[in-house]
């Protein structure tokens, strides 16, 4: 059985308002996954229901074995940590230290043990010069990583991150790649939805393409992007490069800017 | 004359020790299309909120320097002449949204209820700027129950119903899919060829070289470089400053690493497709 298992599921909002139809895959501890697709294709919604801020309405979830519905959200917390796509959702303390001492607090962690974790994520996030800032007085970028190193602090199995990237600078990225690579290597399950193409192409192997309010196909990221149909579809854009190589006619394979040097200075 | 104008603008945020806006002075031409860039924490947000008028008036602190528009302090000017003279679309759309109307159609339409115009217009405008922005299917929807991609659209639809002068832009399309984020380029362009002023902030480097004019770039606070776009993206200093530069900008300078004579300050994609269609001998 694997990991995070979603059965069929379905999931129409209070209002009535149906924002996933009938999606159904299975992700195994470890696996490190994209997911890309339209706004309002059912991403965020779709993530919400593994860490059980949303029960299906129809099909099932299932996390390690057991069903969404079965467990406490204590009990999920502690299993899938959830990264809101706006911060200013998550955040409600007046610090930093406060605002990521408190998920392992409450997981009741004791005292050292929660510090080690808040200072571990903090440098991570790439924080520990902000730690007793008033998150508010920070750029919203840098806010989005201190909702990052929150959740990591909670030390969970899954790690979910609802666009990490969204107004990032270089360095943000690079801290972004460091960070999942870091928590790749511990073991960490980790689900990333992103617009950023490039960030997909660098960062991992296995893609979950969303639009319509369904799962239209799993795959990676050389594959994506020569799927034009699929790109379409899905209101997805090639990585910059990939678009320079095809308007030149160039061969398709070719979607980094390494690549590319490496084809122009072959010898023919 | 230019039509904004900052002159050695300091400004400390209240309890703050250091300025986070230093000695900045840009002068701003009317028509023309300008793109903020910088790292996370340069400024861009505040320089924005300066220039709206936000800046000492709403958030208080220290500023220093002068701030002109059309050549009137900004101080001189009232609140609602300033409203309707520059539209300022907000970083996190969530703060954009009034949540005194509980559908994106009356939403859109609020700021133009408040500036009094007929409903007869309002309506006309409201479903142009929604066709525009590809909002209509979302007119009945709870502006709060939006994916965050579709409400940052609503954000900026709210703003152009107001059809201001002056356009500041702060991160419009960081929650966007690829083609929403180049329907707002596109409409920015529009909003250009109307004679609109644009001031935007933005990280997506090859769209800001594709369509703007002039850029302003920022580094912990101060202007390090200003100019025409060709000869500020090509700097590649920039990048130690983290400031991305257009893929096109580095795959010339690989090239050239690689013994390969390409040319300088090929910043958009035409530009750098005629490059590689001479150096490939096409
Ligand atoms: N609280 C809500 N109540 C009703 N409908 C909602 C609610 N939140 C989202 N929706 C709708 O559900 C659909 C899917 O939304 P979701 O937030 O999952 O999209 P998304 O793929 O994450 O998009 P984006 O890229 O814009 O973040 C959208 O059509 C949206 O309008
Ligand atoms: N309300 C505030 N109070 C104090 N400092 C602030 C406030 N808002 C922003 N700052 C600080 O000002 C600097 C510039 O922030 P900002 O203009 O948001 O940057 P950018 O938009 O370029 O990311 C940062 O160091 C930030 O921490
Ligand atoms: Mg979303
Ligand atoms: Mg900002």
């Amino acid at each position: 059985m694997a990991f995070i298992e979603f059965n069929h599921v379905g999931f129409a909002y209070p209002n009535g308002f149906s924002a996933v139809e009938d999606v159904d895959f299975q992700i195994e501890k470890g696996e490190n996954i994209a997911i890309v697709g339209q706004n309002g294709a059912g991403k965020t919604t779709t993530v919400k229901m593994m860490n059980g801020l949303l029960k299906p309405t129809s099909g099932t979830v299932i996390i390690d074995g057991k069903d969404t519905r079965n467990f406490t959200t204590a009990a999920l917390s502690r299993k899938a940590g959830y990264v809101f796509q706006n911060p200013d959702d998550q955040i409600f303390h007046n610090t930093v230290r406060q605002e990521i001492e408190f998920g392992p607090h409450v997981l009741g962690y004791d005292k050292e043990k929660v510090k080690e974790l808040t200072e571990y994520s903090a440098k991570l996030a790439g924080l520990s010069d902000e730690m007793e800032e008033n998150p508010y007085n920070l750029p919203l970028s840098i806010r989005k990583f201190v909702t990052i190193a929150s959740v990591v602090a909670m030390d969970t199995d899954i790690i979910i991150l609802d666009e990490p990237t969204a107004g990032q600078d270089i360095r943000g990225i690079a801290t972004l790649q460091d960070m999942i690579r870091e928590l790749k290597q511990k073991g960490k399950t980790i689900i990333t939805i992103t617009h950023d193409m490039e960030f997909v192409v660098n960062n991992f192997d296995k893609v979950f393409v969303m639009a319509h309010k369904n799962l239209l196909k799993i795959t990676n990221p050389k594959e994506v992007f020569s799927d034009s149909a699929l790109l379409d579809e899905s209101m997805l854009k090639r990585p910059y490069i990939s678009e320079l190589v095809l308007q030149l006619g160039l061969p398709k394979n070719i979607i980094s800017r390494k690549e590319l040097v490496d084809y122009i200075c072959a010898p023919v | 004359m230019p039509y904004i104008d900052l002159k050695n603008v300091t400004y400390t945020y209240p309890l703050v020790k250091e300025p986070c806006i230093k000695d900045i002075s840009v002068s701003i031409e009317k028509g023309k299309f300008y793109a903020i860039v910088g790292a996370n924490g340069s400024g861009k947000t505040t320089l924005c909120n300066i220039i709206r008028g936000f800046i000492p008036g709403f958030y208080q602190g220290e500023i220093e320097g002068t701030v002109e528009l059309e050549g009137k302090s900004l101080e001189e000017y009232t609140l609602g002449e300033l409203t309707s003279k520059i539209g300022y679309v907000f970083q996190n759309p969530f703060n954009q949204i009034t949540g005194a109307r509980d559908n994106v159609y009356e939403e859109i339409a609020y700021g133009l209820e408040n500036l009094g115009v007929e409903v007869p217009t309002i309506r006309k405008k409201v479903e142009e700027v929604m066709e525009l922005t590809n909002t209509a299917y979302l007119a009945d929807k709870n502006p709060f129950e939006l994916s965050g991609g579709q409400q940052q659209r609503v954000a900026f639809a709210s703003v152009l119903a107001l059809e201001p002068d002056i356009f500041v832009i702060d991160e419009p399309t960081s929650q966007l899919d690829p083609k929403e984020t180049e329907r707002v380029f596109d409409i920015i362009d529009k909003m250009k060829k109307m004679g609109k002023t644009i001031i935007l902030v933005e990280h997506k480097i090859e769209l800001i070289a594709e369509y703007a004019d002039d850029i302003i770039a920022l580094e912990d606070g101060r202007v390090v470089k200003f100019g025409e776009k060709h000869d500020v993206l090509s700097d590649l200093s920039l990048i130690e400053k983290g400031i991305d530069l257009p893929q096109t900008v580095l795959l010339a300078d690989e090239l050239r690493k690689m013994g390969i004579p390409a040319k300088e300050k090929i910043i958009t994609k035409q530009e750098m497709i005629g490059q590689l269609k001479q150096i490939m001998g096409k």
